[in-house]
């Protein structure tokens, strides 16, 4: 089922690539369908989940498995499973495929190649997230970035080459260190990619020499693997390629870059590094701690700085993102629950965030914020949707962000209390940035130039009230997630910060 | 145990193949008067297949010495046949077609490479010293001509001219190196010089500069650095499919060589692991001009406007991953260079068939005239973004695969700081492989040529028979895998 689930978008690929070029809606439909099959069966795990095993680290604890030979003289394996830590960013990345083709609807030029390369995107997205081999992860990974740079190279903004090439040559810099440490792992470890058997090792004794220098096998390693995943997160200083890659991106390719790839590089962590070197993990803590804080603020910042609306959202996912990071480095349940209910909320909310952006971009034709203002009595409903986004992005309670930025705070003030105290100020200053900007483009007197802009119309709507529901429902309840994800965070907790102390002491 | 001369025959059937070839496609040259150049391209494809056929024979015999010791017949050198004959067959499809070449050197050019094939055989097979440098010459005299004789312009008679100095240069380094050799131990034969000096007992000082020597003969054929600087001029001035076959097969060959000399004449085996002679560290001397070879290629590579430039120094950076499977005298390390071999031949090949395709039509090979490429010319663009992504050794692609296998090879043997090399140049190549996928795709098309481009049939069929492996091998790699580790045992001829 998980390969149906994986492959199922490039069913659609032949056909849309012989449908004649003229008949675009027929092509658009086309992958309207194809990427249908992968939300149905994202909804039906959903269902289905058994909320009760933790997997992680047992392979036993793992559902809907598939473990097949690939290539045996490598002891290579086709193996995927869900467990609590993939299963919500399944449902993520499946819904927001889903909408991001009606979101893709006003892309004219080469849409054939814009649909394969979506699908195939898509593929890659969902691979990763399901990959329970170093191998066939590493793959998948990679493979995101050739569509990705395409997508952003010819379908972007002016300066799409730019963005573009910088995107791959940030991300590939940082999986062929995820490269090195794969393979050197394999040789450890008894020759094996399987990732549950990775973590079955003790590396802590392990040493590596390296330019003269003997350093730990296991804190070299975690590092190499951090910078992998940092890259993608992204975290100080390594988010350079964000913003433009986003300003530069069409809108859906905005979306999916923010609402999915970017939770590639913390589940990534959690996947891989935390499990696998549990010591590592805990040594390196601190400074994960103190990279969140500074993702938080520095981001907010920087967004606070923008008078471009796409660069705005791109660093205030920056800022989001620290959270996760945060809670992550809290080495609890909460700040873990919470670092995942984050990146799930943060899909959301970016993803509305973007397309909200998109839909103004393509009638004004531009992002400047100060270019704008009194959109409200010309687009009520638009204003609506927009003010909706925009207080879940800055927690306002009652919506979906405030619970898991809540949790991710409750979890890191028990570990390291002071960072938080610092983090809590990214709160502030989101709410700063954001009311700021809802008041320049919203309020006030109305741009004559935009009298007669016309209102979102219904597909756009449609594209949003799923995500408005979703933000809205789990601002108030969030268990339907958190239960997904709660025995495994639980038990990944359990893992790494108990065997991490003991060997340690 | 060696075979006498006539015993040995029977084991010598692909270059006898190849010789009798060379003289049919001399005659049927003559008697066509350049009338009928078609059969004289029929007749080198024959000739090459059926060479190829008899190399397959041979897969499975007891490895052998023949001539008295000169030669051994081993799994090793089986592969390389295969791998010239193949290569060679390709190059000569792509060659008779092709206009930019005068036609009336059509049958001197099949000769030559024919030629070249036999002396690459012999390169990989060679089990002697004396026989290590008449195969080379036998290389290298036919591809001096190669590089100037198709096409006539000045470009490329200085490049001509330069390979011969250079290449006159190198082998007289080689043969100063191993007359050292054979001053120390009083032998020609590996396996006796092998003999000789397991004992110790020499100056590290002579032993090192013998080996530095002899190693400037076989750099020099695969273009490391520093034997490399006639590559970027050869490879501009000769003619692209001449320049598609120096980009792969004697790169191979010399490989061959250098991985049988170092690995059954100058190491030891100790508890199943290969280890040099104490005092004659060559692993690090190769590890560290790997290390340059690679960076020094790509960096080269990313100021290039020429395509074919671009090509030739990234067959240098290309040089420099391969050696660091030599590095480490290791299965693993020997299996990753023979498995990458072939990828690289898939995926090189491609590229400059689609440089080819390209500069038949406007005779340039500026990166100007890739533009638009990939709406205009799918069929080209889309093999050629595949070699492109392949050669940066992006999954889903053979690169990939094969890079595993090399840098899998180097992180066993705990030498990281080479992989870290090496996959710091894997991001630096990606920038200037992914200029022509940019310049294919992403840039506007503008004013460009808009005449369609025409591309003989056959062409296109060779470009997709590159392009699928390249493809295909980066996720169903067992077959490839299965024959590069049963391919990498060396006979040392006892």
């Amino acid at each position: 089922m998980l390969s149906w689930l994986t492959f199922s978008p490039l069913l659609v690929v032949v056909p849309i690539l012989l449908t004649p070029s003229e008949k675009k809606n027929v092509i658009r439909w086309l992958a309207v369908l194809g990427t249908v099959p992968a939300l149905l069966l994202a909804l039906y795990i959903f269902g289905s989940f058994d909320r009760s095993l933790a997997g992680v680290n047992e392979s036993a604890g793992f559902q809907y498995v598939i473990q097949k030979d690939w290539i045996r003289s490598f002891h290579i394996q086709y193996y995927m499973g869900i467990d609590g830590l993939s299963v919500s960013m399944i449902l993520l990345t499946a819904l927001l495929s889903f909408l991001c083709i009606f979101a893709s609807w006003g892309i004219d030029r080469g849409l054939k190649g814009y649909f394969t390369m979506f699908l195939l995107l898509e593929v890659g997205m969902l691979g990763t997230f399901l990959a329970l081999d170093f191998f066939l992860f590493y793959i998948f990974w990679e493979i995101m970035l050739l569509p990705m740079y395409f997508l952003i190279g010819i379908w972007g903004g002016p300066r799409k080459v730019y963005a573009a090439i910088k995107f791959f040559l940030f991300t590939l810099f940082g999986s062929v260190l995820m490269l090195v440490a794969m393979l050197a792992l394999y040789f450890k470890a008894g020759h094996s990619f399987n990732l549950i058997e990775l973590m079955s090792f003790d590396y802590s004794s392990e040493t590596v020499r390296l330019f003269g220098l003997t350093m730990g096998f296991a804190k070299l390693m975690f590092i190499l693997l951090f910078i992998g995943f940092a890259i993608k997160v992204p975290t100080f200083p390594f988010h350079t390629w964000l913003p433009d890659a986003h300003v530069e991106a069409p809108t859906a390719i905005s979306v999916i870059l923010a609402g999915v790839l970017l939770k590639m590089g913390a589940y990534g962590m959690m996947r891989i590094s935390f499990p696998i070197f549990p010591d590592a993990t805990l040594w390196f803590s601190g400074a994960l701690a103190v990279i969140a804080m500074i993702n938080i603020v520095y981001g907010a910042l920087c967004a606070m700085a923008q008078t471009d609306f796409k660069k705005l959202v791109a660093y205030s996912s920056i800022s989001h993102m620290g959270f996760v990071l945060l809670g992550m480095a809290s080495g609890t349940t909460q700040g873990m629950n919470g670092a995942i209910l984050q990146m799930f909320n943060h899909g959301t909310i970016t993803a509305m965030l973007f397309l909200l952006v998109g839909v103004l971009y393509d009638r004004a034709h531009h992002r400047d914020l100060d270019g704008f203002g009194g959109l409200m009595s010309r687009m009520p409903v638009y204003g609506s949707f927009s003010s909706l986004a925009f207080f879940a992005a800055l927690g306002l309670p009652g919506l979906s962000s405030f619970v898991s930025e809540l949790l991710t705070l409750l979890g890191g003030w028990q570990t390291y209390p002071a960072i938080t105290i610092v983090c809590t100020t990214g709160i502030i200053l989101g709410a700063a940035y954001m009311l700021w900007t809802l008041q320049r483009v919203f309020l006030g007197p109305l741009n004559p130039r935009y009298a007669d802009l016309p209102e979102i119309n219904r597909r756009e709507v449609f594209t949003l009230v799923p995500l408005a529901i979703l933000v809205i429902v789990l601002g108030f309840y969030p268990h339907p997630v958190l239960d997904l994800l709660r025995t495994s965070t639980n038990h990944l907790v359990d893992l790494v910060w108990e065997t991490g102390r003991v060997s340690v002491h | 145990m060696s075979l006498s001369n006539t015993e040995s025959l029977r084991y010598f059937m692909p270059e006898i193949v190849l010789s009798l070839a060379i003289l049919a496609v001399l005659v049927a040259d003559m008697l066509a008067g350049g009338r009928r150049r078609g059969l004289n391209a029929i007749m080198a494809c024959i000739g090459l297949l059926v060479a190829f056929a008899a190399a397959l024979l041979q897969v499975g015999t007891e490895p052998v010495a023949l001539f008295e010791g000169m030669l051994v017949l081993d799994p090793f050198g089986i592969f390389f046949k295969l791998f010239f004959t193949a290569v060679t067959m390709v190059i000569v499809l792509v060659v008779h077609p092709y206009r930019e070449l005068s036609e009336r050197y059509h049958g001197e050019a099949y000769v030559m490479m024919l030629g070249t094939v036999i002396g690459m055989m012999l390169l990989a097979t060679a089990n002697n010293l004396l026989m290590i440098y008449l195969a080379l010459e036998m290389t290298s005299l036919p591809s001096y001509l190669l590089t100037s004789v198709l096409r006539r312009d000045a470009k490329s008679s200085e490049a001509g001219l330069k390979y011969v100095l250079f290449g006159a240069a190198a082998s007289g380094a080689m043969v100063y190196g191993m007359s050292l050799f054979y001053g120390m131990t009083g032998s020609l034969s590996i396996e006796s010089l092998h003999a000789v000096l397991v004992q110790g007992g020499f100056p590290t000082g002579a032993m090192l500069v013998a080996t530095v020597f002899v190693l400037a003969g076989f750099g020099f054929k695969i273009s490391m650095v520093p034997f490399h600087s006639w590559t970027p001029d050869v490879y501009e001035g000769a003619s692209t499919p001449v320049t598609a076959f120096f980009s792969v097969a004697p790169k191979a060959a010399g490989l061959a060589v250098l991985l049988r000399f170092f690995s059954s004449g100058l190491s030891t085996v100790e508890d199943g692991l290969r280890q040099p002679f104490a005092g004659l560290d060559w692993p690090f001397l190769l590890a560290v001009i790997s290390a340059v070879t690679m960076t020094l290629g790509n960096l080269a590579a990313l100021k290039q406007n020429n395509v074919k430039r671009m090509l030739a120094y990234s067959s240098i950076a290309h040089a420099g991953y391969m050696l660091m499977g030599a590095v480490l005298l290791s299965d693993s390390g020997l299996q990753a260079i023979l498995f990458y071999l072939v990828v690289y031949g898939f995926m090189n090949l491609g590229a400059f068939l689609v440089v080819i395709a390209l500069s038949a039509q406007t005779r340039r090979e500026d990166f100007e005239h890739y533009r638009g490429l990939g709406w205009r010319m799918p069929l080209l663009a889309v093999p050629m973004a595949f070699f492109m992504f392949s050669l940066t050794g992006i999954p889903p692609f053979a690169g990939f695969v094969g890079k595993v296998y090399l840098f899998r090879a180097v992180i066993e043997q705990d030498l990281y700081w080479l992989a870290f090399v090496g996959i710091l140049n894997s991001v630096v190549s990606l920038y200037y492989y992914m200029r022509i996928v940019k310049t294919m795709y992403l840039d506007d098309p503008g004013e460009s040529p808009l005449e369609p481009i025409r591309v003989p049939r056959l062409h296109t069929a060779l470009i997709l028979v590159m392009a699928v492996p390249t493809l295909i091998l980066g996720f169903r790699f067992g077959l490839l895998d299965r024959l590069s580790s049963y391919s990498l045992r060396i006979f040392t001829g006892s």
